[in-house]
């Protein structure tokens, strides 16, 4: 008797996110994996043919694809490497016993409230507006003018402007890795003689292994699937020099209505991200130390 | 000891310095929000001769501010009430129930975060746009409803997923002696459990809060009509038109930034403690 009332609530508590989760996220996916292997038309799948691999095939023969694939390849690796330096150096600032640092986490982490939509916007009238002035008054215009319009500065604008955002996500990783490493060994560290390089070395950074499989994961995936500033910022522009995968996709579907082909270029999407977030959490998983 | 104490001085004004990288870009746009065409043109970087509210009003009429943050709270926060409620109902009874289902389902739950939205959201939109109900306006496209029920469904994974690890470090003691007091499983859940569930519950709705509020790709492919906009869509929109007249589009920015931060000076403790105990977990 009970266990069948146990078996009701059980079922009972769970069907509204099942259905929900199953409906949001499960159908769409298998879907999506079928789709990707016919000519869909983007509406009703009903009358659509199958066409094995010729999606596929299409999409490895585009040209604009693997352009965007490169690129944010360079993006995701340019960005883990600034936003972790970034991230750990302020961790580390904000961690020592001062009076202001928790004013000083709450301005650092600030960027990440506002959408990356936003901040593109803002940050546009800094790279558009500002810079050309700047470099006027300065006498720079070698360093300051409008990066929006320049094919090779456009790219880095993007990166600043994520890593100013993704820096303080990662700071706070960060600092609950420092916080939780135990005072008595980097006090022992210090009877030891052991100078502040060869502490960080020796001592902070093997302890804090965990925290960087976590940072490099979130920024890995977040820089793969970066949209809403590249959006608002560049607009893939100039000349389309900085379009990034997940802006290639949406321009597949909704803008050349290729959604088959679109849906394609999503799986395959999906199939790296998964590869390379997982080979990065294997890898920094077996360097964890356990104390 | 008097050398450690100055060494930490110096520290902290460094860490100031480096603040003016996070304040700067704000404050470049906040004064040259206030300037007519003539002024920003002339120069960006001097304060403004008058504080002039002209380009804000302009900017509320023009982006449609009010209806826009209406829809942006409206959905937010019913979004987040629903996936805090369904989701810790979720983790609860999987982590009591140590079942061959309860565990592939769980895991399966996990497995899915990693799912990139990009991968499902052409099917997402094409799928759930056959759901209707002959008779009836009933539509998941194009309706704030609509936009809810997507955004329970990517929300559910993560928070399950805290809600399981937090439940898992709760004692069984106090559910045990409520069922003995003759507590059914929804009283147990309702008046025991889930008022015990509260740093978690903030936690979750925190880091929810803070994505919801600034998604822009999925009420974008959702949301098509202008009074359904919310603050990243009405943005977005509103620059599509202005980018030229900077001061009023940078009013626009101003005005969107603003309940942000007001949320932030209310419970900057609680998003600092939020998002470190999820990135952990």
């Amino acid at each position: 008797m009970k266990k069948n009332s146990n078996t009701l609530t059980f079922w009972l508590f769970l069907i509204p996110s099942l259905f929900i989760f199953i409906n949001v996220v499960i159908i769409p996916f298998i879907l999506g994996i079928i789709y990707s292997f016919t000519d869909w038309d983007g509406f009703s799948f009903f009358g659509s043919k199958f066409v094995a691999f010729s999606n596929y095939l299409k999409v490895f023969r585009d040209q604009n694809f693997l352009s965007a694939f490169l690129l944010t390849f360079k993006y995701a690796i340019i960005m883990v490497i600034v936003s972790n330096i970034i991230g750990f150096s302020l961790a580390l600032l904000v961690t020592r016993k001062m009076r202001t640092r928790n004013i000083l986490r709450s301005i650092f982490f600030m960027p990440n409230l506002i959408g990356g939509l936003i901040l593109g916007f803002i940050w546009q009238f800094i790279f558009t507006k500002l810079f050309v002035q700047l470099g006027t008054v300065l006498h720079a215009s070698n360093i300051f003018f409008n990066w929006i319009n320049d094919p090779n500065m456009a790219f880095w604008s993007i990166v600043i402007v994520s890593a100013w955002q993704m820096s303080g996500y990662v700071m706070i990783i960060y600092i609950a890795g420092l916080e939780s490493i135990n005072p008595d060994i980097i006090e022992a560290s210090l009877i030891d003689g052991a100078g502040p390089v060869r502490r960080l070395f020796n001592i902070i950074l093997p302890l804090t292994v965990p925290s960087f499989t976590i940072s490099l994961f979130i920024t890995l995936s977040n820089s793969f699937k970066q949209y809403d500033t590249n959006l608002s910022l560049t607009n893939g522009g100039p000349y389309g020099t900085t379009e990034l995968l997940t802006m290639n996709i949406v321009q597949t579907a909704y803008k050349h209505n290729q959604y088959a082909i679109a849906q394609s270029k999503a799986v395959v999407f999906f199939v790296v991200i998964m590869a390379i977030t997982l080979v990065q959490v294997y890898l920094t998983k077996k360097r964890e130390v356990e104390m | 000891m008097e050398k450690a104490k100055k060494n930490m001085t110096i520290l902290e004004i460094f860490g100031w310095v480096l603040t003016l990288f996070v304040i700067f870009p704000v404050y470049i746009m906040i004064i040259n929000s206030f300037k007519d065409r003539k002024e920003i043109f002339t120069s960006e970087l001097s304060l403004p001769k008058a504080l002039n509210f002209t380009y804000y009003v302009q900017a509320i009429q023009k982006m449609d501010f009010l209806t826009a943050l209406g829809n942006s709270l409206f959905i937010t926060v019913t979004s987040v009430v629903f996936i805090i409620v369904l989701s810790s109902m979720a983790a609860w009874v999987l982590e009591r129930n140590k079942t061959t289902i309860s565990n592939i389902i769980f895991y399966t739950l996990v497995a899915t975060m990693l799912i990139p939205f990009q991968s499902v959201m052409i099917p997402l939109v094409q799928y759930l746009s056959k759901w209707q109900i002959p008779g009836t306006n009933f539509s998941l496209i194009d309706t704030r409803y609509g936009l809810i029920f997507m955004n329970i469904g990517f929300g559910i994974g993560m928070s399950t997923f805290l809600f399981h690890g937090f439940i898992k470090n709760v004692p069984l003691e106090m559910e045990e002696a409520a069922t003995i007091d003759g507590c059914n499983k929804f009283q147990l859940f309702w008046r025991i459990v889930f008022p015990n569930l509260k740093p978690i519950i903030v936690t979750v709705a925190i880091l929810n809060v803070i994505s919801l509020w600034n998604d822009y790709l999925l009420p974008s492919l959702v949301l098509r009509s202008p009074n359904l906009r919310t603050i990243p869509l009405s943005t977005f929109f509103f620059f599509g038109e202005f980018t030229i007249e900077w001061n009023l589009a940078l009013a626009g920015l101003v005005l969107t930034i603003i309940p942000v931060i007001i949320f932030y000076l209310f419970s900057q403790k609680y998003i600092i403690k939020g998002v470190m105990a999820g990135a952990i977990k």
